[in-house]
Parts: structure tokens; sequence; C-alpha cells
């Protein structure tokens, strides 16, 4: 095989000759350098065509050299690795890369899709609303699969993302945004001030468009300006150099957000490096240096491959020495496009014309300039041939040429201004918006991006900014003499698109056309927001940067308004296209949110028990044994274990709030709606808080461990909300309450001990002076006591289960200890570890409502709690809590549900119906919230909400669910299916 | 965005939750006669302002302080950061 030649590498330019690098795109080998892009050495090998159109699949090649490029998209990398939507203009070139080209089949060249192209009339502006409205049952399974197959961009590897994302936070007096003229000159000037500033530029060289230009800088090349510059820059130790770093959004209070791509330019990141940095900065100000963007003039076929923006092909040409073809034309509506010709001609690439829309250009000796003319149409299936003229005097022309440089005027960068108040304001001079309205605090513009599109210009109007910086920071600021530099103004005459154009593009990316623009317009869309609705534009991955103008200049002529009058969409962040992975850093999968494990974690892995995630906690869900085959096998086992001798879980998870000061009890009594003023000392109670809108907030049990000192527990779920709304009280509603909280749910490790044994077992744990007898501790009784010999704890005669039950608390270091004490202490008891899923049986067992009833609709009523609302005291809630619409006499209350026959099974979820009439919204009459086996009752029961529920025990219903096509004829019971009477909670 | 702690200076609001209008501060009395409608209009009735706004944030991974900060929701910015206690205090809270 020959060695493929750079046929279009011109002379010069910022590539390092010296090394080669190999890379492939489609399957063939190409050769590079390092400081090429991908677009730049694919151009260099004579490859213009590199992609294919959204919606018509026509063929493309790149339009830009930079970020805002809208058709030069690729899959870069393979395997795991391949990343969708990758601009061929910012993938910087390493040795061995591997791009496709996407949205063709079967190949770039042939894509059988194209015939879209030929049924342009029909996807027109609005072409999804028209067509694809009904039915509607056919979207999900025959528009949406084809519209995806045909439209769209790359496509998804399919496979996790080896790569790691970090996140990283830094701090600076001045934020400099973009390195080119401006930025550098800002940065030097407070660099030397001694502000701390960050320099960040999304391009891999700092230098911005002096690096696309031949401009001296002090009567020498610009690039040494620049050396020297960076050299001086690096040497400061308060300023950081990041480039690679495109700063995406202006967030509040001086906020910005960045992201570094650390290892793009890299074939693999190194092994302990990210591949890319998203780094949250926080400044006291800020420059916007950020440029201009070129934008296009709108003819028909102004797509193939060859035309590109004028400054894009100057860029190529001077930087990375590339052109797109050996023979050029430029077709411009200002000064600028001029540039484009003359150093183009200057590498010694052949200028067929350069076509002024404006009468009367200079004539120029080395090409031929024609004045008046207008580009009006181009030939060429995979790329440019011939571009169609029309002259001043009505005549055509043609013109062979491969590539042709197209210049309607720059826009500048106004993006990062508008991300919080700023609305850009009309400049007539430039023909384009310009920086306006409020600007996010501490910002301020400078260079081509504030409208200043000379060199000098960029100079002075960074240096100024800067001072203006140092002086907001209260340091020094200084005037320097500035570097000597071009200050060519632009002359502009706008020029938007030809007469009579129709199939000519605006926004390539999403194949919006003039003629869409139209006919959205004749269609009534008159808001420059609908506009990008109705037609897509500007609504691509490059978010309109090169084309958004163009239709509004189209939209301003056709409603005989100025540009200004009809104004832009709002200007959201990202700057440019965040990978998902950056915003997420290292929070992927099981690191989304910290782990956290009970005392007994250890012993309990040792066991083989299955966890299950409670919010962040992890807990043994069931303890299998050898033998046991099915979850509920276990389950079952640890039920009956506990319920006929004594079964051990770790409560820890639970909330525990320690409650302290003379005014502890009256502060109790705010939070919950039972009284607690009069609870004795060594006393625990049950308490129900409210919402203040009066519906059930939380449960748990308060110990009364002094007069001053309580314990308070919250449900595993809402510890965190609880304490919120505990201190929320505290200190908002009571703030003279002489009471103080402290989250205590890590300090201590907590065991409930149940079932009828537990006593004796404790009685071996419990030091012997601590008299834990029926009568020495009675059920409800609380207190402070010591363990093994003189280690503190605390012991609560509270039960979950119904059974003679205790939890026992040591401080968190002792947790694994004490599992392991009385697992062997609990030897000749047989005592059983159990579960989450063993304690949900036993509480529905026990007709204990939990986070299933507590579900944010259900009253104290509901719950059975009604007459708990003390009217002898206000709490919160307690107001809102009588109110009528909750006291309804058929109002729903808790009860139990069981099958009428055993072998059928209750479904939470499932609602209950009259046992005759229809099944329907109206005809509900309350639904299902928890259900279980119950080992015990060897049969399916349910806990549930039933409309007058307290007077409809032993009703028959219906339970249903249509949902599973499910109906069980049930029975109405009391809750408390098992003990009733709590004779062995008090045993 | 930033708030500015009245002891802790300048924090990221990351460290905050919030909750809402600080005008929940101002609990009706639950002993008088019109008790009904006041804690109806307390609990659910809330002004939605364009300028500024007291609302109440906690410094959940801070000082475990109720603060309430006048934000103007046009603009975020941030005019007075003051301890929830003393606003409370200031309007005639007591026990």
């Amino acid at each position: 095989m020959t060695q493929p030649t750079q046929k279009n590498r011109l002379q010069g330019g910022l590539i390092d000759r010296s090394e080669k690098f190999k890379f492939i795109f489609d399957g063939k080998d190409y050769f590079g350098h390092p400081g090429d892009t991908l677009a730049s050495a694919l151009l260099a090998n004579n490859v213009r065509l590199m992609g294919r159109s959204f919606k018509y699949h026509r063929p493309r090649g790149p339009l830009t050299s930079g970020s805002e490029e809208p058709n030069a998209m690729v899959e870069l990398r393979g395997g795991n690795r391949q990343e969708p939507n990758t601009r061929a203009t910012t993938a910087e070139l390493y040795d061995g890369l591997f791009a496709n080209s996407q949205n063709r089949f079967p190949s770039l060249a042939f894509d059988a899709m194209a015939i879209n192209d030929r049924f342009s009339n029909f996807l027109t502006a609005g072409f999804y609303y028209k067509t694809f409205m009904w039915p509607a049952s056919f979207w999900e399974k025959i528009y949406e699969p084809i519209i995806r197959k045909a439209a769209g961009l790359g496509s998804l590897s399919m496979k996790a993302d080896p790569d790691v994302y970090d996140k990283g936070f830094l701090h600076c007096d001045l934020l400099i945004i973009g390195a080119g003229p401006s930025g550098l000159i800002a940065a030097l000037t407070a660099g030397r001030a001694g502000a701390r500033v960050i320099l960040a530029d999304e391009d891999f060289r700092f230098g911005g468009r002096l690096n696309a230009e031949t401009f001296a800088v002090n009567d020498g090349p610009a690039q040494d300006w620049i050396a020297e510059t960076l050299d001086e820059l690096r040497s400061l130790p308060n300023v950081r150099l990041m480039k690679r770093t495109t700063v995406i959004g202006a967030f509040d209070h001086g906020i910005y957000g960045a992201v570094e791509r650390v290892s793009d330019h890299l074939k693999t990141p190194a092994p302990d490096k990210p591949r890319q940095v998203l780094w949250r900065i926080y400044t006291k100000q800020s420059i916007l240096c950020a440029g201009a963007t070129e934008r296009s003039i709108a003819f028909e076929n102004n797509d193939r491959p060859g035309i590109m923006l004028a400054g894009a092909m100057r860029a190529y040409a001077n930087r990375w020495a590339a052109t797109p073809a050996q023979r050029i034309a430029i077709f411009t509506n200002n000064d600028d496009g001029h540039r484009t010709a003359a150093d183009m001609h200057a590498q010694g690439v052949e200028i067929a014309a350069v076509v002024d829309t404006r009468p009367n250009q200079p004539v120029n000796l080395d090409y031929e300039v024609i004045s008046g003319a207008q580009v009006i149409n181009s030939k060429g299936r995979l790329g440019l041939t011939f571009a169609e003229l029309k002259l001043a005097d009505g005549s055509s022309r043609t013109l062979e040429c491969g590539a042709l440089g197209v210049s309607g005027g720059w826009n500048p960068n106004v993006h990062l201004t508008c991300h919080q108040r700023g609305r850009p304001t009309w400049n007539e001079d430039l023909a384009a918006f310009v920086p306006g309205g409020t600007l996010p605090p501490g910002m301020s513009v400078a260079g081509a991006a504030n409208g200043t599109l000379s060199t000098h210009g960029a100079f002075e109007t960074g240096q100024k900014a800067a001072n203006a910086a140092l002086r907001a920071l209260d340091l020094k600021t200084s005037r320097r003499k500035l570097p000597e530099a071009e200050d060519a103004p632009l002359n502009i005459t706008p020029f938007w698109y030809v007469d009579g154009a129709s199939r000519a593009w605006l926004d390539q990316q999403n194949d919006v056309t003039v003629k869409d623009v139209k006919l959205s317009h004749q269609e009534g869309f008159r808001s420059v927001e609908h506009l990008k609705r109705y037609t897509t534009l500007g609504m691509a991955t490059d978010q309109g940067k090169t084309s958004n103008m163009g239709g509004l200049a189209i939209m301003a002529e056709l409603a005989g308004k100025s540009i200004p009058e009809v104004g832009t969409t709002i200007f959201r962040p990202p700057y440019t296209p965040t990978a998902i992975g950056v915003l997420a850093g290292r929070m992927r999968g099981k690191e989304f949110h910290p782990t956290r494990l009970t005392p007994s974690h250890k012993w309990a892995s040792e066991q083989g028990a299955v966890f299950v995630e409670v919010g962040n906690w992890m807990r043994a869900q069931w303890f299998p044994q050898p033998g046991e085959t099915h979850w509920r096998q276990s389950v079952d086992r640890e039920v009956l274990a506990t319920r006929n001798s004594v079964g051990v879980c770790d409560v820890t998870t639970l909330g525990k709030v320690d409650v302290q000061g003379a005014d502890a009890a009256t502060f109790l009594n705010k939070i919950y709606c039972n009284g607690f003023a009069k609870l004795a000392v060594g006393k625990t109670r049950y308490g129900l808080m409210l919402r203040e809108d009066g519906i059930a907030m939380d449960d748990g049990t308060a110990a009364r461990m002094a007069e001053d000192h309580f314990v308070v527990t919250t449900t595993t779920a809402n510890a965190v909300k609880v304490y919120q709304h505990m201190e929320f009280v505290r200190q908002c509603l009571f703030p003279d309450l002489d009471v103080q909280l402290i989250s205590t749910t890590e300090a201590w490790a907590q065991y409930a001990v149940a079932g009828p044994n537990s006593r004796k077992l404790l009685q071996k744990i419990v030091d012997p002076e601590f008299d834990i007898s029926n009568d020495g501790f009675p059920f409800m009784a609380c207190g402070n006591i010591t363990v093994c010999g003189g280690l503190r704890a605390r012991l609560f005669r509270i039960s979950f289960s119904g059974e003679l039950a205790y939890e026992i608390a040591l401080p968190t270091r002792y947790g694994d200890a004490l599992i392991r004490k009385i697992m062997d202490a609990g030897a000749e008891f047989d005592v059983t570890a159990y579960g989450t899923e063993a304690l949900g049986v036993m509480r529905i067992e026990k007709g204990h409502a939990a986070g299933n009833e507590l579900n944010g609709t259900t009253t104290a009523l509901n719950l059975g709690m009604g007459r708990m609302v003390s009217k002898a005291k206000d709490s919160i809630g307690s107001v809102l809590s009588e109110r009528e619409g909750l006291n309804e006499a058929d109002a729903l209350m808790q009860v139990g549900i069981q099958p009428l026959d055993p072998t059928q099974k209750i479904t939470a979820g499932g609602h209950l119906m009259n046992a005759d009439g229809p099944v329907d919204a109206a005809h509900d009459q309350g639904y299902v919230t928890s259900a279980a086996y119950s080992p015990i009752l060897e049969r399916s029961i349910g806990l549930g909400f039933l409309k007058d529920g307290g007077n409809r025990k032993g009703e028959k219903m219906r339970l249903v669910s249509p949902v599973t096509n499910l109906t069980v004829e049930v029975e109405i019971v009391s809750a408390h299916f098992v003990d009733p009477e709590g004779e062995r909670l008090r045993a | 965005m930033i708030i500015h702690h009245p002891t802790l200076g300048p924090r990221d609001s990351a460290e905050f939750v919030y909750l809402g209008d600080a005008s929940l501060i101002n609990r009706p009395d639950p002993t008088a006669e019109t008790k009904a409608q006041d804690f109806h209009d307390y609990a659910y009735l809330r002004d939605n302002p364009a300028g500024p706004i007291r609302e109440l944030w906690f410094h959940e991974g801070g000082d475990r302080s109720w603060l309430v900060v006048t934000r103007d929701t046009t603009t975020h910015e941030i005019t007075a950061v003051e301890f929830a206690r003393d606003v409370a205090r200031k309007q005639g809270r007591s026990v």
C-alpha cells in the first residue's frame, strides 16, 4: 500500500512536522502532525467530506475551525470509549486516533438515507408536529423508531464509560475567559499587580485568533509575543493557566463552571488521571475575552463540502498549514473576507476570485475581485466543484473552485454575558449583537467579545478591563505601553441571504433553510422563541452559534422589523456540549451517595446476611441458613424463632435525637400531638408527630432519662427531616425555650431483643445490680444501665414486634462486640438474628403503622390514633387536624385484611371494593398499604385504610388490582392480628 | 450561590437546605377565635414576589442554624442574612 500523502498541506503553521501521527478515519489510514486537529489533518489529506446532515443526509464538510462547528461531527475512538458527536474541528490529533463518520448508511460517500433530500418538501418546518399527529399509539412503536434511525447523530457504544471524571474547586480574584490578545494582556496586567488570576481557554494552544492570523505584534511574529507573554505569566505564582478548559456557564454570585479536558488529547488517560474535570470557580471579578464567531451568507446549496467560513479557511491555512482545495474562491460582504484571500494567496493557493456583495471594491493585482456580485448556487455531488455567480449587471458566471470561503460578518461571543440577566444590544457598525443589559455581577467584557474586532482594540480593552477589575479588588492599576498591532476596521454592509434563495442553509446541523424560516413566518410564528422551536433553528449541539443571526435577519425582514426589535433567543449554559459523565464526576453507581453501615454489619456479613439499601443504610434483610432456598423460608423461621424464643435485630438506623434542657418536656409537647409533660422519669412513651397541616409526619418513642433529658427516636427514613423540623420548631417558633438538640443516630449502636426469652438473655448481659425483672423494669421502662461489668448502656422496654422486648444501646464502638456477646449469651435459647423482612412481618402482625401507613396523606384519625391528639395543649398540627375535611364520618381508618381463602394472597397497593357493585374509582372504599405472609397465622395478611373502617369489622369485601387483574375476596378484621390484648408485651 | 452566614462567613449554598418563605416563623396564636382561618392561611398561603423575598435556609452541613436570607428572586442577589432565632425574637415570639 502506498503511503497517503498530505496533498493539501501548506508551508509554515503551528504544527510539529518532526513527528508524524498515523490515524484512521472511516477505515482508511492517514497521517498528520502534533498540533493538528482531526479536521485540519483530514483537510491536509484532501478529505473534505466528513459527515452527513441530520435530516436530509446531505454530504457535509467542516464549516468552521472551532467549537462552533455544526457539520464535521464524528464518532471518536472505539469500543467502550466511543464518543458520538465529537467535533472534528476541536478533536486534537494523537497517534493512533480512530474515528468514524456518523449518520450515514452504508458509507459516507453513498448514503441510502440521502433519499430524504428528494423528499425535502415533506420535511419542512414543523414537520414533526404536522406529520406524526395521530394516532397517538403510533408514536412509540412506529414513528419514533423510524425517526430515530433516519434522523439523528452519532450512536452510543452502549458500554459503560471506563474513564474517571472528577470535580474540583478553585478560588481566584479574577477569572479571564479566553486567552486571545485581550485575555493575555488582561492576565498580564492583573498578574503583575498581584491579583490571583485564572486564565482559561477552550483551545489547546493559547493565543486565540492570533494563532489563525499572520499579524505582526511589535514588528515581530505574533507567536513571539505570545511566547514571551506566556513565559512571564508562568513565572507569576499568582497566575494559573488552564488550557483545554471551557468555561461553560456563569452562575450566581461570581461562580463559574468550567470543564478541563485533561486527557482527551491522549489515546487513553494516564492511569492516575481523570479524563475530564468539572471545576467550580469562585471569582471576585471576571473578564470575558471569548472572541467572536463568523457567520455565513445563505445561498442555494451553500452546504457542500468545501464551502466554509472564510475565517476558518484562513485559520486552517495559517495555523494548521492545510487548505480544503488548491483553488478557492471567497464570498464576502466585509473587508475580513479579503484578508482570507490575501493569506491564501500568500500560501500559494490559487484564488479563483473574491466575490464581494458591495460595489466598487478596490482592484487587486494578484487575483480578481468581483464587486457587487453574489454567489447564488453551487455544484458538486460530494464536494464543491463550481460556484455560480450573479454579477452586478444581472448576468451569470461560473467559477471553478474546490472550496469557497464565505464571510457574512462576525458575531461577538456574548453567551456568558447572558447566563443571568444580560440581553445583548445591537451594534449597527458590526451588524451584530454585543453584550448589553445587566452582566453577571463582577463581569466585564473585552476584545472581540465586546465588539472590538482589531488586535489593537483587543489589547486596549483587555488592559482597560483588567485595570477596572484591579480597582474593584483594591489592587494597584498600571498602564503600560500596549504592544503595537493592526487596527483595521471591519467595514461591513449587512447581507444575509441571496434573493430568491430557498434551499439555502442557515442551520446546517439541524437542516434549517431560508425556506423553513419563511414557511414558519407564513404559518404565524412571530416570536423568535417560537421560530426556534418550530423550525429547530439553533437547537442542535452547536446551539446555532453560526446560524441564529441569519434566521433572525430573515425573520426581521419578513415582519418588517429591525433585527434588535426581533431580538435573540436566550443563551443558556453550557457554552459547548458537556459530557454527562463530567457533571456526575465520581458520583456514579455505588458512589452516588455515601453508604452507611450498621455496627453489626461485619458480623452480619460473616453470617451471610442478605442486605438491602434503606436510604443510605445497608441493613440485613434476612439471614439465610444452610438448606434455605427461598427468602420466605428464612423470614418465616426468623419470625417463629423470635415469637417462640428470642430474636435480635440491629435497629441502629432509627434516628435518635437527644433533647436536653429545663424546657425539654414543654418542647416535646409542641412537636408531638400527644402529651409528654407528665411522663415520669424512667418511662418511655410512643409519640406521633404531625405536620402543621394536620397530616402525620413521623412516629417514634421518647424516653425520659431524667427530668430535663429525653431520648427521642424517629423512623429510619425520616431521621434527617425530623431533626430539621425539630430545629425549626426550636429556633423559629419557640426561640426562648431552654432546650438543646443533637442527633446521636451514629453515636449509639442499638439492638432490639425480642421474644419470650429476651429477658433471660439480657439478664446474662446486664450487670446484676440492675433489676430488669417485670416488676423492676416493666413495659415502657427506660434507664441508664451498665453491661458486661461496667460498660455504660441504655435499656428501653419497648416493642415493635409485639413480643416481650427490649432495645439496648451502647456507644457505637461496642456495637460489634455487643452483637457477638448477645449471640453467645443467647445460644442456650437458640437466639436468632432477624432482618428487616421479619421485622416487617411482625409489625404487620401486630398492626403497627410504618412508612407505608405514614405516607404523607394520613392523619392521626386515619391511623386509629385520633384520640391521641391532645386538646388540652397546643402542638404542631393540632389546630388543622380538627378541620372538617379531615374528620368526616366515613374517614379512612386503618384496618386488618385477610383473604377468605387462606391460600390466597393480599397484595399491597390493591383497592378495596364492596362485595357487590361496580369496580371503579367512584366506588373505591380504601386501599391496602402493607401485606405479608404471617407464619403464625399461616396465611397472608394485610393492613390498609378503609372508609369508616372502625365500624366494618367482619365485612366481606373484594380486593382488586386492575393493573394485575387481581380480585381476592377478603374479610375486614382488627389490625392487631397477634396478641390484641398486649399480654405478651407486658409478660 | 454563596450565603454569608452571620458567624461562619461566606458559605456555598450546597451546605444549606432550603425551606421557603420566612413567614413560617409567624405561627398564629392557637387560642385565637379565628385560629382555623389563621392556621389555614399560615399553612397554605404564600406570596410569590418577583423581587426581594425573605426565606428560611437550614445550615445542615454546618452549625445547624436556621437563617433568614433576604434574596431577590429576579437577580439572586442576597442583601441580608440573619439568624432565624433573632428574627423570631424581634417579631415578639416567646414561650
